[in-house]
């Protein structure tokens, strides 16, 4: 509600801000305008987003699946931990201009290079929550599974795994906003479609309306996935939001 | 056949054996055998010394036999019980026990699972079906007064009841020992006397081996056959008194105010 209320004024001082100041439509297009383009475009800015919102999709789906792998075994090996953790800090620093050029050439111009960019950049936030999750179990509830004769994997099972699940779902919020960067960037590297091809197709042709309309669809689907996220963590983990027990 | 567990050599780190590896002792005798147990913890800080949690302990528990362990806050009381459920190793000295069911302080129930997956946990840890697991944890709910709140998650159960759901789960672990840490620490005065006394019901009703570590003396002489006083740490046994008081045993009875005097005694020394 407030978030709407905040929108609004801002939208509203946007309109009169570029109204009044007479700037360049090229520089920053009225809301009224890119309304205008939202709608006129309607066509081609779905047909390129459903091609963006898969690879922010499926890039994050391969960095939920690597990243939980790499959360599990740097959980059950520290030698791994040792080995792991500083190259994943490091993964985090590499400008993805540096290397999609390379992913397209290995990857070619399709949807692989793309999720594997979004998985790069989604990989570290998934993985850290994860992580601290799996190590926040109670060491006492670690010391009842082993009286009951529980192994190593038993523990993990049915103790740690579930505890380290609302960590993932932090994760996976985390990586939503970054994601749809990541998605951006990677197809300004060569693509045929997407949003990104859109932007910077609609700025050569100096219809900057079109390219803020582009990238307002694209906040939105971030908004949504973000939210559908929210709400699958309350429905699938009800006892992750309720008060502690003293 | 009983695992006994010694002391590591010096210098050698040797992890603690799991409990599962040690094998129940069907024969007569005593169900712990502690014998001059020292045990040590690192230093918190380096350069500090390192902490004497126990110092010499000596304790037997008789199969079918109820012994509290009562003594100060810091005592060992629960380096003792661990010790007892072969999850750390002692220093020096040796600890023979039959396989135990630890129940500690905090309820420690798993806050996304129903109380009968909670009780069942260790029937499920020993390869049961949920189903079959849940078939067995379910009477014994019914008769700790939980009917109805099966499928209660912990969060919504009373602090009373999760701790009857802690020791269902304790219970159908199946071992023939259980060492029970504070079990009612966590509970208000008068809910603690309800449950003290509901203790007493369920364990003359299914009879155990029971190791029971409090601050509490009076809870100790309403549950145990024999008290053991622990002195401050060092932990160290300094007084065994046996309790005779026929049971139900109650709060006021003559016999137990004297012990009770006598254990404080022996705590304040």
């Amino acid at each position: 509600m407030m978030a709407a209320v905040v929108l609004l004024a801002m939208i509203g001082g946007w309109e009169l801000y570029v109204h009044a100041s007479g700037i360049d439509e090229l520089l920053l297009p009225a809301p009224s305008a890119v309304g205008e383009a939202l709608y006129d475009d309607r066509g081609l800015l779905w047909e390129n987003f459903t091609v963006t919102a898969g690879e922010i999709g499926l890039g994050i789906a391969a960095a939920v699946a690597v990243g939980l792998a790499c959360a599990i075994a740097i959980h059950f090996s520290p030698a791994l931990r040792r080995a792991l953790y500083p190259l994943l800090v490091g993964s985090q620093t590499i400008p993805i201009p540096v290397v999609a050029p390379l992913l397209v050439v290995w990857f070619g111009f399709d949807l692989g290079p793309k999720i594997a960019i979004v998985a790069l950049v989604c990989f570290f936030p998934i993985v850290v929550p994860t992580l601290d999750a799996l190590a926040r179990v109670d060491a006492d509830q670690r010391k009842l599974m082993r009286s009951f004769g529980a192994s190593r994997w038993q523990t993990f099972r049915m103790v740690e795994a579930p505890a380290a699940l609302p960590g993932l779902f932090t994760g996976a919020k985390l990586s939503v906003a970054i994601a749809a960067i990541a998605a951006i960037l990677a197809e300004q590297a060569g693509t045929e479609k997407g949003i990104g091809r859109i932007v910077d197709q609609a700025l050569a042709q100096f219809e900057t309306p079109r390219a803020y309309a582009a990238v307002l669809v694209l906040s939105a689907f971030a908004v949504a996935l973000f939210g559908l996220l929210a709400l699958a963590e309350r429905k699938l983990l009800p006892w992750a939001h309720e008060p502690r027990q003293p | 056949m009983q695992t006994r567990i010694t002391a590591p050599r010096e210098g050698s780190r040797s992890e603690a054996p799991r409990a599962s590896a040690r094998q129940a002792d069907a024969g007569m005798g005593a169900a712990v055998r502690l014998d001059g147990v020292v045990k040590h913890f690192a230093p918190v800080r380096r350069g500090s010394v390192p902490v004497t949690a126990l110092d010499g302990v000596t304790l037997d528990v008789g199969e079918g036999e109820i012994v509290a362990v009562v003594g100060p806050s810091g005592c060992g009381k629960t380096t003792l019980l661990e010790l007892a459920c072969g999850l750390i190793a002692p220093d020096a000295g040796t600890v023979e026990a039959a396989p135990a069911a630890l129940m500690a302080q905090s309820d420690l129930l798993l806050p996304w699972a129903s109380a009968v997956d909670n009780a069942a946990l260790a029937l499920r840890v020993a390869g049961l079906s949920r189903a079959a697991a849940r078939e067995r944890a379910a009477p014994l709910l019914r008769d700790f007064g939980l009917a109805g709140f099966e499928r209660a998650r912990p969060h919504e159960l009373s602090g009373g009841m999760r701790q009857r759901v802690a020791f269902a789960r304790t219970l159908l672990a199946g071992r023939p020992l259980l060492c029970l840490d504070e079990p009612f620490g966590a509970l208000d005065a008068l809910t603690r006397q309800e449950m003290q006394s509901w203790l007493a019901g369920a364990l003359a009703a299914d009879p155990r081996t029971v190791l029971l570590v409090t601050h509490d003396v009076e809870e100790a002489l309403v549950l145990a056959d024999r008290v053991v006083v622990l002195s401050p740490r060092p932990g160290r046994a300094v007084a065994t008194l046996t309790v005779e008081a026929p049971r139900p045993r109650r709060r006021t009875d003559p016999a137990l105010v004297a012990l009770r005097e006598r254990a404080l005694s022996e705590l304040r020394a």
